[in-house]
């Protein structure tokens, strides 16, 4: 417990520090982004054991809302952000509301479908600028009081929601609410014969997952300064997955450490191999469904325990 | 000029016939899925990298080997087929005793992997593959021309699942698969060598959608994402048919592909979704799929 408590303090002095240690902010800032985005997924593959194939739909449909009320009509950051992820919870609750329905496998296809439907729906709107999607979107400022043009401030900013967003997380998962999920996971209709209303908690963790995933997408949006359709893509669900299973899904830190090492790798190898990066990426969902199966900071964690 | 709700009924006619192709693709590659499903568990998200890699062998075969679509034909579901035997073999056979959710993201891995693969090699662009020269031309019937390879298409697509469904239903082979899908330690029990049963499932229904892809080849381009868009929607069949269901699959197919074609002309926008929001509604009205059984 001390050694953990230490490793978390040691990690919040040096991304306190990070960007006076020459390392890139944006790329810091897209690292939380994603980290925020696998940590949301989390909360329900992990902790509810739903396994949602298309949650780039709420990371991107919020990017593409936020991006589009600071660009189009000139909204303030925060309350761009806010109409972002009120836009994530909604669709969360609407597709969480038929899929719910159903578990397992089946879950999985519903949310996949669900989810290409609303790529289509970005493909064709207006206000998603189509093929070319959103393009120099303004970081303007929070509430008007600090500005968040320069890549600094931007990276506090982004640090803060991160924190905020993992500590949340920390806090649902155990929580009574949280506890009634884990349950389910492990025995659904023995929960059900407990009598609790297991479709009931398995949508609000879907939403507020999906708000959460939203939340993230809003600060891509942001930070990076463009969303496109890849943002709403089948592509990006399967990142999430990937970066929460490398990781370690029902674990708090296991997303995090996943989200760095696919994203990290994934800016690197990109321009090293082109193409060839989605045989790697293949590979490692390969290997860690064979051989892998509690991920990074799982084996790590039933080593020492 | 006849015409219904403004659009002249040859276009209707045309879209139609469009939609019962692709109809056939979806009727073919989901088929392929429900009985994988059926027997192991296992939601084969490869089954459009499949589709794929049979349209890319009749492509390959032609171009360096000169192996004509008629061969192609039966050649390319083969070698697929083979390759889908080696990878139940070597990896999807680890994984039944655990959660299906693995199944489906080992599937996923795959697909990246071949899909990465052939754009490495051969980059994204589509690439056109020619209608064989026997099923060139139309036949016209008065009021609208059929193309030929059109027909032919769904011709074969229907011949293929009528011969499996009564392969399944109808032979001694059949009666073991069935067998197995409903109680697998049983049927073994019998002395029946299931895990032979499951290998071979799973390569014959591989073998589909790589032959659905030499199909496809001569009416899409062949593109390395070719199977990527289409496994989402097979998926939304195959949950609006119900899973595991073998006459669901191929009659929501054919029936979705129609509505689809039917969808583009009345509002060639929600084309592309509509296949979903028929999903969402079956759903909402009944969990299970059309013909699902709980």
């Amino acid at each position: 417990m001390r050694a953990r408590a230490a490793l978390y303090g040691v990690l919040v002095v040096l991304a306190l520090a990070a960007p006076f240690l020459g390392l890139y902010p944006v790329f810091l800032m897209k690292l939380m982004c994603f980290a925020m985005f696998a940590c949301a997924f989390n909360l329900l593959l992990g902790y509810t054991k739903m396994l949602s194939f298309g949650h780039a739909a709420y990371f991107g449909s919020s990017a593409y809302v936020t991006g589009w009320l600071v660009t189009v009509h000139g909204w303030g950051t925060v309350p761009a952000i806010l109409a972002g992820v009120a836009a994530a919870m909604l669709l969360g609750l609407g597709v969480g509301a038929i899929a719910v329905r159903r578990q397992g496998i089946y879950f999985a296809m519903i949310t996949l479908a669900l989810s290409q439907l609303v790529f289509f729906v970005c493909l064709q709107a207006q206000f998603t600028g189509g093929e070319n999607g959103l393009q120099g979107i303004p970081r303007g400022s929070a509430l008007g009081l600090i500005g968040l043009g320069s890549d600094r401030t931007m990276y506090y900013f982004v640090l803060a929601a991160f924190v905020a967003v993992y500590l949340l997380i920390r806090r649902i998962v155990h929580s009574p609410f949280g506890q009634v999920l884990a349950a389910i996971r492990a025995n659904e209709p023995r929960a059900i014969s407990l009598g609790y209303e297991v479709d009931r908690y398995k949508l609000l963790a879907f939403v507020l997952s999906a708000s959460l995933a939203g939340l993230a997408g809003s600060l891509k949006a942001l930070v990076l300064g463009f969303v496109t359709l890849s943002d709403v893509s089948q592509g990006t669900s399967g990142e999430v997955i990937l970066m929460t299973l490398l990781g370690g899904s029902g674990t708090l830190f296991g997303p995090v450490a996943g989200a760095v090492t696919v994203v990290t790798l994934q800016e690197y190898l990109s321009d090293l191999v082109g193409p060839w990066v989605s045989v790697i990426v293949g590979a490692i969902f390969v290997g860690c469904v064979m051989a892998f199966r509690r991920g990074l900071v799982g084996e790590i964690q039933g080593r020492f325990s | 000029m006849t015409a219904v709700f403004g659009v002249p009924l040859p276009a209707i006619l045309g879209q139609l016939m469009l939609g019962l192709v692709n109809g056939s693709f979806y009727a073919l590659l989901s088929l392929g899925l429900a009985v994988i499903f059926g027997l192991l568990g296992v939601v084969n998200f490869a089954h459009g990298a499949f589709y794929m890699l049979g349209a890319f062998a009749a492509y390959i075969g032609l171009q360096f080997f000169g192996v004509n679509y008629w061969c192609s034909l039966i050649l390319a579901p083969l070698s697929v087929g083979i390759l889908g035997v080696l990878i139940e073999r070597l990896f999807l056979r680890h994984l039944y005793r655990l959660d299906p959710l693995y199944g489906l993201l080992l599937t996923f891995g795959i697909a990246l992997i071949f899909e990465g693969i052939m754009r490495g090699l051969f980059g994204a662009s589509g690439k056109s593959y020619p209608v064989p020269p026997s099923l060139r031309g139309g036949f016209n019937l008065g009021f609208m021309v059929l193309p030929v390879y059109r027909a032919w298409v769904v011709l074969a697509a229907l011949t293929v699942c009528a011969a499996t469904w009564l392969l399944i239903e109808r032979t001694r082979l059949g009666a073991m698969l069935r067998a197995a899908t409903e109680n697998a330690p049983l049927t073994q029990a019998f002395g029946i060598n299931v895990p032979l049963l499951v290998m071979s499932t799973y390569g014959a229904g591989v073998a589909l959608a790589a032959l659905a892809g030499v199909l496809a080849a001569p009416v899409i381009q062949v593109s390395p994402m070719m199977g990527s868009s289409l496994v989402t929607v097979v998926f939304a069949v195959v949950v609006i048919g119900g899973m595991g269901s073998i006459i669901g699959a191929i009659v929501s197919g054919l029936v979705l592909g129609l509505i689809e074609g039917l969808t583009k002309v009345v509002y060639p926008e929600a084309s592309n979704i509509v296949v979903f929001v028929i999903m969402a509604v079956v759903l909402i009205w009944r969990p299970s799929g059309l013909f699902g059984r709980e």
